[in-house]
């Protein structure tokens, strides 16, 4: 896990207090840890150093200095920049031509442009009632153009019949002609992946260029990308005068700097971003979530989506529903307990989670107390051993454990008595939190948690009782996901 | 063995120019202090080498050579021992212990799966070997089709089954195929599928759990390949793939372009995984056996 730039800031910040005012070389030590945040971030090196210049400028003015938490302020500015650079303008296609529109689809090997090609011709007959023919170039790569015809039936959109041995530039010619005379609106060319340095294959899409007259030439690029974005999209841009970018596979982990790096190259807006690998995962692009991602400072929205593809909804309807009623049982908690690892396998451990959750001031506190009290994964573990070797009537109601009953379960799960007891009173507090909610209704939990989140280290011994792993299930994700 | 240098030599060396006559300003205008370093450290970043290791990598050359006026090879020199030191334990060869032997190839998204399942098949084949491929990406629109021609142009079996049909029962029913053959080895195509998908990550593992009801020690490589235009995110791809398949190899793809796949400096850092193979190219000849010496030469650009 990333240190986030909160928790760096911070500790550059916390002997502010003491000394009362910024001096430059708190500015320069703060500015040291935005460019690391940014480079473990992937954003490339040149882009780095001028935005952190950028930077430098607006942090050392009077409102930065006597701001009475500069650490705070800093991301602030650092934030509302990143989120300008990276979508100031309204990033819409624009297809106002003579009709059919073209537009090229460009980018290295291996990116998404098939996918992201049958994307965008669902998206614009579905949203904007476009006729769209899609056509593959790609006579690269094996089965690329039998790919994109059966990508095309999917979404119901017309494909360039495909006529083997034809060249890219032949076939991009044929696609236009065949959208004009059949009245298509938009016509959308993939082309093949191709590596920056290949002249041959960089000269031969320029071809399809001039031959097509693209009303938008996009470059498709993956978020995993490194710091290769700089030369990449600045090669691309050179040959193809770009005129947006999609931004693929938002839907993983990585932290999106590829972006950043890309926009400031070629100037050109990031108009989409591809979000799963359903043909209907195309969004527009949120430069927030990606600054916010970049700084890591957590993306709630990323959250949800991943607690949505760890949990069974079937499964958190019905907890929430058993919690509602009062009727939760050992059963329930241990069917918790596996949502929980199963979100933590995917975050990088239950700190993971907690650092995708923004505003908790201080993730290093809340990380260390994690750690002393032994709050990982195998915590869990040990927790369900201890349900496992209940009996389905104790389960179902663990007053039933009385001291020669837990002797046996502590037995049966390689526990100690003194575990159990813990597991039971974690329970216990579950239950009068969940009570407490019920009475709260839906805006007093709310509140409840913004309380919490903003007491920063006081998660573990929170108002949700019953501490972590036990408390955070229960109160909050994901136990609390189906209230939202 | 020369074609390897040529071509990642080359490659690299396209590539590396920026870094090496990046380097060559740097010590030529001043003897090794502190800004020198610094811009040395920058160097190594921009070829994805990440900031922990490369601050690593500079601290070494510092201890050796802080405050000395050095010549722009022996920067070079220095650096790319230390990249090689690293390296140089994940240089193993990929040895053929059972029969048939299977080889799952596992990876995010378009990093180069199918095609580099098509090198590897080339290389045994070429070694005497049979060959069989497992068309085990069910999913992805004509991820069959693909491996088929690449089966078609090699001269090879391909098991497939229509598209949607159960991975994990293509993966069963090809292994018998390949024992009542005598196969030597099987090549096992799977899915692109991100690390954090966790259902998707529970499908990866149901092929390897049905492979070894066959026998227990399969698959007896499962190799994540990794593309080397991507930045840190490798470390959380491995990660997340050793914990979920027991990866046991990796092979790194599209070293022919401008990105130097510098990450696997980091990646063997913290991992014990053997690197065996590199991609440097789109045909079934583009393989080259992984060399630490050589790559970490050609990233310094002294080949
Ligand atoms: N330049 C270059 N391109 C490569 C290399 N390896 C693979 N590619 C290209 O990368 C693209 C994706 O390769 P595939 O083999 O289809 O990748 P995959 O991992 O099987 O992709 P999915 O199955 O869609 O997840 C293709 O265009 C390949 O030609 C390499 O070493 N160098
Ligand atoms: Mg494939």
């Amino acid at each position: 896990m990333f240190e986030t730039l909160n928790d760096k800031l911070g500790s550059v910040f916390s002997k502010l207090g003491r000394k009362g005012a910024l001096s430059e070389q708190d500015v320069t030590a703060a500015m040291r840890e935005i460019r690391v945040a940014l480079l473990e971030a992937d954003v490339a090196l040149p882009v780095v150093k001028d935005f952190v210049e950028q930077v430098r400028e607006e942090a050392v003015g009077e409102k930065v200095l006597k701001s009475i938490k500069p650490d705070q302020q800093v991301v602030k500015i650092v934030n509302d920049k990143l989120t300008e650079l990276l979508g100031a303008e309204k990033a819409e296609l624009n297809l106002n031509v003579t009709p059919p529109a073209v537009i090229l689809m460009a980018g290295l090997q291996g990116v998404g442009k098939t996918t992201t090609t049958g994307k965008l011709a669902k998206f614009l007959k579905d949203k904007q009632r476009k006729k769209v023919m899609v056509a593959s170039l790609d006579v690269q790569r094996p089965a690329a153009q039998e790919q994109l015809k059966i990508l095309a039936e999917q979404v119901g959109v017309e494909n360039l019949p495909i006529v083997a041995g034809q060249q890219p530039v032949q076939i991009a010619k044929r696609a236009v002609e065949a959208a004009r005379l059949q009245g298509f609106d938009v016509v959308i060319l993939d082309t093949a992946g191709r590596l920056a340095l290949n002249e041959e294959l960089m000269n031969e899409v320029k071809d399809v260029r001039a031959a097509t007259n693209p009303s938008e030439t996009l470059l498709v690029t993956d978020a995993m990308m490194g710091q290769d974005a700089v030369q990449t999209a600045k090669a691309f841009h050179d040959a193809l005068e770009l005129t947006g970018i999609v931004l693929t596979r938002v839907d993983g982990d990585a932290r999106g700097g590829a972006a950043l790096s890309m926009k400031v190259v070629t100037g050109c807006p990031i108009k989409f971003s591809g979000t799963g690998e359903k043909l209907d995962a195309l969004e527009e692009f949120h430069p927030e979530r990606i600054a916010g991602r970049i700084l890591g400072m957590g993306d709630v929205v990323g959250l949800v989506e991943r607690a949505s593809e760890a949990i069974d909804q079937d499964e958190a309807e019905k907890l929430a529903q058993k919690m509602q009623s009062g009727e939760f049982d050992m059963n329930d908690m241990l069917a918790q307990f596996k949502q929980v690892k199963k979100l933590s396998g995917m975050s990088g451990g239950l700190s993971g989670i907690l650092g995708m959750i923004p505003g908790l001031p201080n993730m290093n506190k809340v990380k260390e107390q994690m750690k002393g009290a032994n709050l990982d994964d195998s915590v869990i573990t040990r927790q369900e051993a201890i349900i496992l070797s209940m009996t389905p009537k104790e389960r179902a109601k663990p007053a039933l454990l009385k001291a020669k009953r837990k002797e046996r379960v502590a037995k049966g799960s390689g526990t100690s008595v003194q575990d159990v007891n813990k597991l039971l009173k974690q329970f216990q507090q579950m239950q009068t939190m969940m009570k407490k909610m019920r009475k709260l209704g839906k805006k007093g939990m709310m509140q409840q948690m913004q309380n919490l989140m903003q007491q920063g280290g006081g998660m573990p011994q929170g108002p949700m009782g019953g501490g972590m792993p036990g408390g955070m299930p229960g109160g909050g994700l994901p136990g609390g996901f189906p209230f939202k | 063995m020369k074609g390897f240098f040529k071509k990642l030599g080359s490659a690299l060396t396209k590539s590396s120019t920026k870094l090496s006559s990046g380097i060559t300003d740097i010590v030529t205008k001043r003897k090794l202090d502190h800004d020198a370093l610094e811009a040395l450290e920058e160097l190594l970043i921009t070829s994805d080498l990440g900031l922990e290791t490369s601050s690593h990598l500079v601290e070494q050359l510092s201890k050796k050579r802080f405050n000395k006026e050095v010549s722009d090879a022996e920067v070079k020199e220095v650096l790319s021992e230390g990249v090689n030191e690293i390296l140089v334990k994940c240089e193993k060869p990929l040895n053929i212990t059972a029969n048939p032997h299977v080889i799952v190839m596992t990876g995010v998204n378009g990093v180069g799966k199918t095609t580099t399942i098509a090198k590897l098949a080339k290389k045994f084949k070429d070694e005497g070997k049979s060959v069989m491929l497992a068309a085990g990406d069910t999913f992805r629109a004509a991820a069959g089709e693909q491996l088929e021609v690449w089966a078609q142009r090699l001269g090879l079996d391909v098991y497939k089954k229509e598209a949607g049909s159960d991975a994990a029962a293509l993966a069963f029913e090809a292994y018998a195929k390949a024992k009542e053959d005598g196969t030597d080895i099987i090549l096992v195509d799977t899915a692109g599928r991100l690390h954090n998908k966790a259902g998707l990550m529970d499908e990866l593992k149901k092929i390897i759990r049905v492979l070894k009801k066959h026998d227990e020690s399969a698959p007896h490589h499962c190799l994540l390949v990794l593309d080397a235009t991507t930045g840190q995110n490798t470390h959380a791809q491995l990660k997340a793939f050793q914990e979920m398949v027991d990866v046991n190899g990796l092979i790194i793809t599209k070293l022919d372009g401008s990105a130097k796949g510098g990450s696997i400096v980091g990646l063997a850092n913290e991992f014990e995984v053997p690197i065996y193979f590199l991609g440097v190219g789109e045909g079934f000849d583009d393989l080259q056996e992984f060399n630490a010496e050589a790559f970490s030469k050609a990233l310094l650009s002294l080949v």
